[in-house]
Order: structure tokens, then C-alpha cells, then sequence
């Protein structure tokens, strides 16, 4: 059968970012921000975040605190992301964030008072301006789309400076219209936000190659006609490299990127889950050779950088943080009863005065 | 002065706080360069500027979530769906979201935000551009539901609902958008929100309705002067939270109540209002309050709509009810 003479009218590229290897060897020069100390920085970090979630999931077994979800497995992901936005830029996280969150400055009280049923949890002492944790998928990519929408127009209407808003979600979260439409928009707006997606190649029990056919997630930025890129998401340099190099230039008034980064939940969804029944030992195991903070760790010892002392040090100074942590947890006062209503609306209606005074006991 | 159609006083509000305050933008399908379908964002654009007044592409729930990230950070947006019909896509942002934030986060951040869009029924438009679901909103904590039902009201409570420092459902009876004329100073002047607007003073019986069905039910009112019965009519025109009292002072005066509204009945606004008089003012009744509702059933297309909605008929024969207890009884 004759086969008709088309023409190309476009054609796309996907590319991969990496800098350290699975064995924690640079594959290419690494980039101006990966001095000793920044390096050291986000290897103290990304222990920070382990540390939190492997107590935070202890806390849960021993009825301490509700269900969480863990980012072990992804900790670069997280402090990469985090530590590429400039204090003033808004992140708009999802709920699986402890790498991120610490960046920004959120405290790890507060962090474990979210997860321990107390919102003022989210009522950050730092980054005020930052979203609370966003539970329903995928809809913070949107809020994400507004908030750079209003950086945008304070910029242009008031001359405030050029700010960034950068936003995270799961790779089943790119199954949601939201997300399509925030990077729809975001594009035909040209606004200044990142997309991040942690592919962590499970949501829930669903795995990666059924949440979606396409070959990669990056790709899905074409069709909003930006820029997509994917790093690998176990190297915390490419993904700071990555999410930086688009920050600039969301705030150079280059519009929006999407930025998948590869890497794996080493962890039951939330302490309400169990991954033995859906992911393959197997995969686990191999997952496990690539994790993101040993790489860092590997690299900084092959490089002098770092060494059983050093590390010894860290463990016991990260070890304080958190029990101090802990200890401001445990102390916190209880929320009163009126808090139900004492921020629901800016002042309670009249309608729910009686409501209000039946819960307080008047 | 000229006089303005309820519509128009919709454009006027929006043209006056786009004017006096800079953290105001419109958006939605078409209300830029086109006005908006029903043309309440008319001359918005070009007096404002595309920065202000923004054609966005055609997605809902996208309307409704951009909304909660542009007020987090300050801005005040008006953001338009173009029929509740097409308002439920949005329904995740708005009862997940812009409802709950300044609850979740403690009063950090919050979502003074305005959500309209044109509801019910009458204008022989095609399915789903003839929705009358106030009351899954009116259910949702954290919301304001507002319904207007003249220009002057439409003009005073869309300025309050844009100045509010929480998130308003604002629902433009679009049935009587052009209905009747006024004259509304364009004053800036805001109505109270949460507080019933009494339209018609009166001893014998309480009628309540809101939006469209205030037509029928204050023609209702003037047939019963016809007979001698004083009906006193109130517009709650903030569903939620609900001015209980001002009904109940009302009761004082006319111990008889009957609650008009085109939405399905079971779980409609009615049942609440009934609900709360049974709670607060009981005593106060000499027969049981009568609904006339929309039926529960699907909005039928437009052939069989006036069949669908509340008319004079069936608001005379309620009120008949109420005065006649105990000897009328149910037909």
C-alpha cells in the first residue's frame, strides 16, 4: 500500500542530567555551586531528612504520632530542590517532603506536629510565605501556577524584584488534568515557576509503567511547549544543577520548565502501607545501590572531603537537633478547643457563635 | 442616573474595585476580549488592561485553583465560571483548598477570593446551563455563599464579596440578569454580607426565596394584598452563613412560613431553614412551614422547565396551606 509523504514539523529531545555516577564518581566536571562546603552542606542535609523520617516512622509504630510519609530514598530530591530557591521564592511542596521542607527552614517540630495532628504545624515560623504540605494530588501545582501568576503581576504592577515559585509531586500526580493545566497555563502565561516531579516510581502500590506509556515524564513538558528535563534523581548535585539552572530562568523571565528526577521510595507509602506486598525484593535491592546519600558520601570520601570522623561528628550533632526536636514536640502546648473556629473565617460569622460557645463550654 | 440591569450592576462593581484596588483581576473563559457570555465583564479589558482582566484557557479546575495560589500571596481575584453548571471540575479547589486555608495554616495565609458564576434555570439554555446547586456549596465550612436578586444588591454585595478576607461563592441569578432596571450609584458603598435584606414588610406569612425565585414570590406577595394578606418576603441573600434571626423576627410577626427555591428539595436550603426555625423559634409557629422547591429530579431540558420551577400557583397554594391549618391539610 502506498504510504503518504509527510512532513517533519518538529522533533524533540529528552535529556538526562548526571554528575555522580552510582558509585558516587563525578562523570563530568561538576558544576560552580559544588564547592566543599556546599557539597558537605547537602550531605548533612540529606542525613538530616533520613534521620527525621526514621524517627518520625518510629514515633508512628509507638503511637507517638499519626500516619507519615517517609522520603527515604528520595532525599535528594528534596534538599536539591529545596536549597535551589532563593529565600524570598515560594515553594509549594506536596506532603512527601522532609528534604525540602528542612531547606526551607521549616522546622522539624513543625514538620512532626503536622503528622501529629496539629495544624499550626503548618503555620511555619519560616518561610511564612511558603504553602502549607498539600495532601489532595497534584492540586499544588496549580496553587504553584497562581503564586507565580502573583509574583508575575507584583513585579509588573508594583516593582516588587523577580521572585520563583517552585513546586514538587509525585509522578502519579502527571496522571492528573492539574497537572497538564498548571503547565498549560504556566506556558501560555509565561510564568515563573518549576515543576518538579519525584519520580520515585511507585504511587502507592501502582507502579511507574502503569501510571503512564510515555518513555519518560519529562517528555510531557513538550506538549505544554516548555522546556522538560530529567535528572538523575539519586545525585543531589544534578538536581540542584537542575532546578537552579531553571529557577534563573524562571526569574529571568523565561518562562516555566518541568524537571522529572529518577529515583525510588525505599519506604511504604506512609506508615498506613506496606510495600512487601507490591514491590519486587528485587528491585528493592537494587534500588538500594543507588540511594542518594551513600553516592555523595562515596564521592566525598573518594575525594578527602569526608571520613569515619567527620561522620561520627555529624551523627551526634544531628542527633541533638532532633531530640531537641523531639523535646519542643512533646512540650508543645495543646491547640484549644476554638481553634476549629478561630481560623475558619477571618472573624466567626454570627451564625456560629452558638456552635462555638457549645464547644468551649460556655 | 441611568438605570442598570442586574448584570450591568455586576460590571459596575467589578469596574469600580478593579479602579480602587490594584490586588483585584478578573479571569475566566471569554470575559476578556469578549466580555464574558452574559457580558458581565463587558469593557473590563480594555479598560483595564490584558494583565488585569485575563482570558484563560478552557479548563475549570484550573480557574479554581490558580485562584488559591494568586490570594495566598495577596492578590484579591474575581474569578468567573461560566455556568455552575461547569463549576464542579473547580469543586476540588474550592471545598479542598480555598475553603481550608487559612484554617490550615493558622491564619498564615488565606484565600480572599470571589468565585462567580451564573445559575438556574429559565432560559431555555441546554443541559447543564441551568444548575441550581447552592446548597452543596452553602454545605462546605468555610465558605461564603452569596446570591443576589436585584442590581442594587448584585452592585453592593459583589463589592463586599471582593473586599471579604474569605473565599465567596458569588451566584448571579442569570434568569433575571436583564429582568428589571434600577438605578445603582456607583458609590463604592458595600451591602452587609450574613444579613437578610427584607423586601416587603408584612403580618400574615413569611415568605423566603432568593435569586430568581424571588420574582414569582414577590408576585405572589402582591396577589395575596389582592385578598387582604399581608406577606412579608426575605431575601437571605447570604445562604451561608444564614441570618437566622432576621427570620425568626420575622416569625415573631407572622407565625407562618413558606421557603421558595428552584434547587432540588431533598437537602436543599429549605430544609435548613426549616431546621433552624424548628431549633430557634418553634413556638413561635401556628402551622408547619411549607417548601416549594424544585422537584428532585434531574433540571429538565427547557421544554418541560416551567413545569420544573417554582411558579405563583404553587406559591399561593403553599401559603394558602399555612394560613388554613389545621383545617386545610395536604392536597
Amino acid at each position: 500500500m502506498h504510504k503518504p509523504r509527510m512532513h517533519l514539523l518538529a522533533s524533540f529531545d529528552i535529556a538526562r542530567l548526571q554528575y555522580l555516577d552510582e558509585q558516587g564518581r563525578a562523570t563530568q566536571e561538576l558544576p560552580d555551586f559544588a564547592t566543599p562546603d556546599t557539597l558537605q552542606a547537602l550531605y548533612r542535609q540529606m542525613a538530616l531528612a533520613r534521620l527525621v523520617d526514621d524517627r518520625a516512622v518510629k514515633l508512628q509504630r509507638t503511637g507517638q504520632l499519626g500516619t507519615y510519609p517517609s522520603s527515604l530514598g528520595q532525599e535528594a530530591v528534596g534538599v536539591g530542590v529545596g536549597g535551589a530557591l532563593e529565600k524570598d521564592d515560594i515553594y509549594c511542596p506536596y506532603y512527601r517532603e522532609t528534604g525540602a521542607l528542612l531547606e526551607r527552614g521549616v522546622e522539624i517540630e513543625e514538620i512532626l506536629a503536622i503528622w501529629g495532628g496539629d495544624e499550626r504545624g503548618q503555620d511555619y515560623q519560616h518561610a511564612r510565605l511558603d504553602l502549607p504540605l498539600c495532601i489532595p494530588i497534584a492540586t499544588q501545582l496549580l496553587h504553584a501556577t497562581g503564586v507565580a501568576f502573583a509574583l508575575k503581576y507584583k513585579r509588573e504592577q508594583f516593582g516588587e524584584p523577580p521572585r520563583v515559585a517552585v513546586t514538587c509531586a509525585g509522578e502519579g500526580a502527571t496522571s492528573r488534568g492539574d497537572f497538564f493545566e498548571a503547565m498549560n497555563l504556566a506556558a501560555v502565561w509565561r510564568l515563573p515557576v518549576v515543576f518538579v516531579i519525584n519520580n520515585n516510581q511507585w504511587a502507592i502500590s501502582v507502579p511507574r509503567t502503569e501510571q503512564t506509556a510515555s518513555k519518560t515524564i519529562a517528555q510531557k513538558a513538550i506538549a505544554a511547549g516548555i522546556p522538560g528535563l530529567q535528572v538523575d534523581g539519586n545525585d543531589v548535585i544534578a538536581v540542584r544543577a537542575a532546578v537552579t539552572d531553571a529557577v534563573a530562568r524562571a526569574r529571568n523571565g523565561e518562562g516555566p520548565a518541568l524537571i522529572e528526577a529518577t529515583c525510588y521510595r525505599l519506604c511504604d507509602h506512609t506508615t498506613a502501607d506496606d510495600a512487601g506486598r507490591y514491590q519486587p525484593q528485587d528491585e528493592v535491592h537494587a534500588a538500594w545501590q543507588c540511594e542518594p546519600l551513600a553516592r555523595l558520601g562515596n564521592y566525598l570520601r573518594g575525594e578527602d572531603l569526608w571520613g569515619d570522623e567527620q561522620e561520627g561528628e555529624l551523627q551526634r550533632e544531628l542527633a541533638e537537633v532532633l531530640e531537641r526536636a523531639l523535646q519542643d514536640f512533646a512540650e508543645r502546648p495543646a491547640q484549644k478547643n476554638s481553634a476549629m473556629f478561630d481560623y475558619l473565617y477571618a472573624r466567626l460569622p454570627d451564625a456560629f457563635i452558638e456552635q462555638y460557645d457549645q464547644l468551649v463550654g460556655q | 442616573m441611568p438605570e442598570i440591569t442586574l448584570v450591568e450592576a455586576v460590571t459596575q462593581a467589578l469596574a469600580y474595585e478593579l479602579q480602587a484596588d490594584p490586588t483585584v483581576l478578573v479571569y475566566g473563559q471569554d470575559v476578556g476580549v469578549n466580555g464574558g457570555v452574559f457580558r458581565a465583564t463587558d469593557g473590563l479589558q480594555k479598560k483595564f488592561g490584558r494583565e488585569r482582566v485575563l482570558d484563560t484557557p478552557l479548563a475549570e479546575n484550573m480557574i479554581g485553583g490558580i485562584a488559591v495560589g494568586m490570594a495566598a500571596m495577596g492578590l484579591r481575584p474575581v474569578a468567573e465560571f461560566q455556568f455552575m453548571g461547569f463549576i464542579y471540575p473547580g469543586l476540588d479547589h474550592i471545598l479542598s483548598h480555598a475553603a481550608r486555608y487559612r484554617n490550615r495554616t493558622r491564619g498564615r495565609l488565606s484565600c480572599p477570593i470571589v468565585y462567580r458564576a451564573p445559575y438556574g434555570g429559565g432560559i431555555h439554555a441546554p443541559e447543564h446551563h441551568s444548575e441550581s446547586t447552592e446548597a452543596l456549596f452553602a454545605h462546605i465550612p468555610g465558605l461564603r455563599v452569596v446570591v443576589p436578586s436585584s442590581p442594587a444588591r448584585a452592585y453592593g454585595l459583589l463589592l463586599a464579596a471582593i473586599r471579604d478576607p474569605d473565599p465567596v461563592v458569588f451566584l448571579e441569578p442569570k434568569r433575571i440578569y436583564r429582568a428589571v432596571r434600577q438605578e445603582v450609584p456607583d458609590s463604592g458603598e458595600a451591602l452587609p454580607l450574613d444579613r437578610c435584606f427584607v423586601l416587603r414588610e408584612g403580618t400574615d406569612v413569611t415568605l423566603i426565596a432568593w435569586g430568581a425565585s424571588l420574582k414569582e414570590t414577590l408576585r405572589a406577595a402582591d396577589k395575596l394584598a389582592e385578598d387582604g394578606i399581608e406577606a412579608e418576603v426575605i431575601d437571605p441573600a447570604t445562604l451561608k452563613p444564614l441570618d437566622i434571626h432576621a427570620i425568626i423576627d420575622s416569625l415573631e410577626k407572622t407565625h407562618r412560613c413558606v421557603v421558595v427555591h428552584e434547587a432540588a428539595r431533598f437537602g436543599g436550603l429549605g430544609a435548613e431553614i426549616i431546621a433552624q426555625i424548628n431549633d430557634y423559634a418553634f413556638d413561635l409557629l401556628e402551622a408547619p412551614v411549607q417548601r416549594v422547591t424544585g422537584y428532585d429530579t434531574v433540571m429538565p431540558y427547557y421544554r418541560l422547565e416551567d413545569r420544573y420551577l417554582p411558579g405563583v400557583e404553587q406559591i399561593l397554594a403553599a401559603v394558602r396551606e399555612v394560613l388554613d391549618y389545621p383545617n386545610g391539610g395536604r392536597p
